[in-house]
């Protein structure tokens, strides 16, 4: 009689780590490297998440996890250059353009353009060994006290990804673009840890764009820190274009002192599954976020996009709007939560959430949350499900106005409401561009890029 | 000590008037639960056969099962072995008239106001008054007989109409519902059961009073309402129970099926012992209410006003399988003190054109916590499905929390769901306002409140709507200056 052994992911997951523990470490500050034990231990506890994970109620992540895919301990030198192979096609985008593979840091970037003095942009493994007064005391500050699993994964295994410091009272003016590339010749599990410094009153823009550039089955996992000083501002822009069969896992998490703003902007246009958790915790008073998000969904995708805003002192305002239009047999869902802790009195906290079902199939779960522990404060939550207004849709008629194009003008209009948001002006139109072809049904995602596929 | 403390001290000294203990020899068994007592009780009702195997089954899949956690509240650890689950006021004959009903009972009913003597025959209300989960006696039932209404206890229900009862028991609530639903299903003691026929519409308000009386006594009753085809019936609901230091388990069960065109509207006045302001003992109220509306057109309205209470976990829902059908959940729910309340609904359209609205207002004081949960769920196949939540929630004061936990899935394109929460205080220039025009602070923050909650109030029906104000006025004027 044959003996089968059942094992789950997880504990895949946590004995290929245990087994190959030396690599993990190799080349990795002891800082990083002691978060790695204790973080396992919270992952093999939650186990990869199903739906009777409170978090994941909506996204299962079992099916995921359950394809054979190899991981990267180690830097896999690519063999062609990367800047022949992409090319963003934002035509006018003038940024600082870094690129990353797998979730490493591209060994061969081109050299980055003049930044101010002072600022550090670079690999976080790299910047680890070469300052590493820069991240030792902030690292895994903010995901360490999660209990998300996949957070946890992430501090179990990550080695290297972005990492960005803004010293006191400088400004860099152009945005930093980070493309995180997708192309290795398996089936891929990638781990990217990014870490953001923003001194006093400081200022950064980034933008963050994911791509597949193969037909290869892909998981990302990418956590990013944020640490946002007195009076600093910081916009993060994340465009999201990988192929029906990837899988792009985010962590955000945020940290505010006083009078710093945060600014994000979550566009998902493509992706088989997307999951993006956003933490921010408002740790100064005067401080404000605001946090929007797109989702264009069709076909099987399904986007969710996780939400949790702690107002833990007083006199800070917070502010969110996610628009999800769903076809086909897509799902999405959306939660939001808003916490108020005790004694954060005056606190604004507004949320809102609505999506758009095209057909029959698409479905969409949304659990806007507010927990409220202080009495002087404004904070309300709205969130809708329906379908194109019959009126306003009427009225473009009456005008002589086609049917077709009364539709696609209204969802335009209902999209748009996110994407004015975006300040970067040529990518603001690049992105309205890439939106209305896609609800022509269009193909939309990066058209001129030959390397991003809708099916896999 | 300021003007707004000092108000604030009077509400929290605010005595509960229904603390009273009856001293009525009751019939108890020993303290425990174990398949031998879900027997007993069975035997002791001299329930058939079906019953027993339902109690059965329902206590087998309840072992199981775990207490649910995931609800916003501190949950204490209940020792389920150190509850009494039956407890019934000795009764040594069938009763005919109220005469024979034991004096310290009716001085009991007569205490909280209900109207079960004959004198009160112009109150218009047919009363099934169930006290430590036994139904002790019903009113009007002659009148309502004639009609062919069936108002009776649960008991007396299963002795007489098994047929219903068989054919409707677990039907919206099945025994493995939940851990409370199941706790119940094996060990309900009574309850009330209504059958309204087809194309009656009930002439009166029908009305149970549950009461907790002896100690350490769980109350566990089961109402059943089936209204028949084109029927309508109003039903209300009220409790309260002595102020004992010790904590105590009500987990009862609710469950209504409304045929086709049928209307049903039931209403809560829920006022258990809330505990003391230091959050001593109160109540423990775990309840499963849940309507079916099965036929097209039909339609089920909750109606609640849950100021009682050391914990409230309660989610009365409706079911539109009928095309047509409308499901309506409207609430007030305030916590003081110690209190904390995790209550809501869960509308899941299923039929076609089906609608729902749910008003739901929450008022938190003390250090209290108050949340909404609910769920909105839209099957692929219930076209045009309408729903329109409002969740409202008022602080009064900076130690309490209001919290708001909605849930909407959607599967269908034509559906159209909108929510919408706000939270917020009573701000100064309302008082202001009031004050300019004579009006004192603790009448303006009464009238504020009232018409806050108004919308929610005036679905009650009349002899509720004023029991219902009264509470929230004692309870809250003036807690905030």
């Amino acid at each position: 009689m044959i003996e089968t052994i059942k094992y789950t992911a997880t504990e895949e997951l946590a004995d290929l780590f245990t087994q190959n523990r030396e690599i993990y470490n190799e080349g990795c500050p002891d800082f990083m490297n002691r978060k790695r034990s204790e973080a396992l231990d919270k992952f093999v506890k939650t186990g990869i998440p199903s739906r009777k994970n409170e978090n994941y109620k909506y996204t299962d992540l079992r099916p995921v996890f359950q394809n054979d895919f190899t991981v990267l301990p180690r830097y896999v030198q690519q063999q062609i250059d990367l800047h022949e192979l992409f090319h963003c096609d934002v035509p006018q985008l003038n940024t600082h353009l870094v690129l990353l593979i797998n979730g490493w840091y591209y060994g061969h970037n081109r050299k980055i353009g003049q930044l101010p003095n002072g600022v550090v942009l670079g690999s976080l493994n790299h910047v680890c060994r070469e300052h590493p007064h820069l991240i030792e005391k902030a690292y895994n500050q903010l995901a360490g006290i999660s209990d998300d699993p996949i957070a946890n994964l992430n501090t179990t295994m990550a080695k290297d990804g972005l990492f960005l410091y803004v010293p006191d009272d400088v400004k860099i003016d152009k945005p930093i673009q980070i493309v995180n590339l997708l192309y290795a010749k398996e089936n891929t599990f990638a781990v990217q840890r990014n870490m953001f410094v923003l001194g006093k009153n400081s200022e950064a823009t980034i933008v963050f764009c994911d791509h597949t550039l193969n037909h290869n089955y892909y998981i990302l996992n990418n956590l990013s820190e944020c640490f946002l000083e007195e009076d600093s501002k910081f916009n993060f822009y994340a465009v999201q274009n990988m192929h029906n069969g990837a899988v792009n896992n985010t962590h955000f998490f945020a940290d505010l002192k006083e009078r710093s703003t945060l600014h994000t902007n979550t566009l998902t246009l493509n992706g088989g599954l997307v999951r993006n958790n956003i933490n921010v915790k408002l740790n100064g008073e005067y401080a404000h976020a605001d946090l929007n998000g797109l989702t264009l969904a069709d076909e099987k995708q399904h986007i969710d996009n996780f939400i949790t805003i702690d107002h833990r002192v007083p006199n800070c305002t917070s502010n969110q709007l996610y628009k999800n239009i769903l076809d086909n047999k897509a799902s999405g869902a959306f939660s939001g939560r808003i916490h108020v802790l005790r004694d954060a009195q005056k606190t604004e906290a507004y949320q809102r959430n609505n999506n758009v079902l095209l057909s029959e199939t698409a479905e969409m779960n949304t659990k806007p949350q507010l927990i409220i522990d202080a009495d002087d404060v404004r904070c309300s939550h709205g969130a809708t499900v329906g379908r194109i207004d019959e009126d306003a849709l009427f009225y473009l008629r009456t005008r002589g106005i086609g049917e077709k194009e009364a539709r696609l003008m209204i969802m335009f209009a209902f999209a748009d409401e996110v994407l004015s948001q975006v300040n970067i002006k040529v990518l603001r139109q690049r992105l309205e561009e890439l939106v209305n072809r896609r609800l022509r049904g269009e193909l939309g995602p990066c058209q001129t890029c030959s390397f991003n596929f809708r099916k896999p | 000590m300021t003007e707004q403390d000092k108000i604030l001290d009077t509400v929290t000294k605010q005595e509960y008037k229904y603390g009273f203990v009856t001293d009525i020899e009751s019939d108890t068994i020993e303290k425990g639960l174990n398949e031998e007592v879900v027997r007993l009780i069975s035997a002791k009702k001299q329930e058939p056969q079906w019953l027993l195997d339902f109690r059965l089954k329902a206590y087998r899949k309840w072992l199981e099962m775990k207490s649910p956690n995931w609800a916003y509240l501190k949950i204490p650890s209940i020792d389920f072995q150190d509850i009494i689950y039956y407890s019934a006021p000795k009764q040594k004959k069938q009763l005919n008239s109220l005469d024979e009903v034991d004096p310290e009972l009716l001085e009991t009913f007569n205490k909280l106001g209900i109207p079960l003597e004959e004198q009160k025959h112009l109150a218009g209300v047919a009363v099934d008054a169930v006290m430590d989960s036994v139904s002790v006696k019903t009113t009007f039932k002659e009148t309502l007989a004639e009609r062919g209404i069936i108002f009776c206890s649960f008991s007396e229900a299963v002795r007489e109409y098994p047929d219903l009862v068989k054919k409707y028991l677990g039907n919206a609530v099945p025994y493995a519902d939940n851990y409370f639903a199941a706790l119940n299903s094996a060990v309900f003691s009574d309850g009330s059961f209504c059958y309204i026929p087809k194309g009656v519409r009930c002439p009166m308000e029908l009305s149970t009073y549950f009461r907790i009386n002896a100690a350490n006594t769980g109350q566990f009753e089961r109402t059943l309402i089936v209204a028949d085809d084109d029927s309508y019936v109003s039903y209300l609901e009220g409790c309260t129970a002595p102020q004992r230091d010790e904590n105590q388990l009500h987990a009862a069960v609710v469950e209504i099926i409304a045929l086709e065109r049928a209307e049903v509207k039931y209403s809560t006045v829920q006022n258990w012992y809330p505990g003391d302001k230091n959050g001593k003992g109160g109540i423990y109220n775990f309840v499963t209410k849940r309507g079916i509306c099965r036929g097209d057109f039909s339609k089920i309205s909750w109606t609640q006003v849950e100021t009682g209470s050391a914990i409230t976990w309660k989610y009365p829902s409706c079911v539109m399988l009928g095309d047509h059908s409308t499901g309506e959940f409207y609430s007030v729910a305030l916590t003081n003190n110690h209190q904390q309340a995790d209550t809501g609904t869960k509308m899941i359209h299923i039929g076609k054109n089906t609608r729902s609205l749910i008003v739901s207002k929450g008022i938190s004081a003390g250090v209290s916590n108050n949340s909404y949960r609910g769920l909105v769920k839209v099957a692929s196949r219930a076209d045009k499905a309408r729903n329109f939540s409002q969740c409202d929630s008022l602080l009064l004061g900076d130690k309490c929390g209001a919290h708001t936990f909605p849930y909407i899935e959607c599967s269908n394109k034509t559906a159209i769901l909108e929510h919408e929460a706000t939270t917020s205080k009573i701000s100064e220039d309302q008082i202001f306002y009031c004050n300019q025009r004579g009006i004192g602070t603790e009448d303006a923050i009464g009238m504020i409140v009232n018409g806050y909650a108004r919308e929610v109030l005036n679905k009650l029906p009349m002899e509720f709507a004023v029991e219902a104000q009264k509470l929230l006025q004692i309870s809250l004027e003036g807690s905030v200056g």
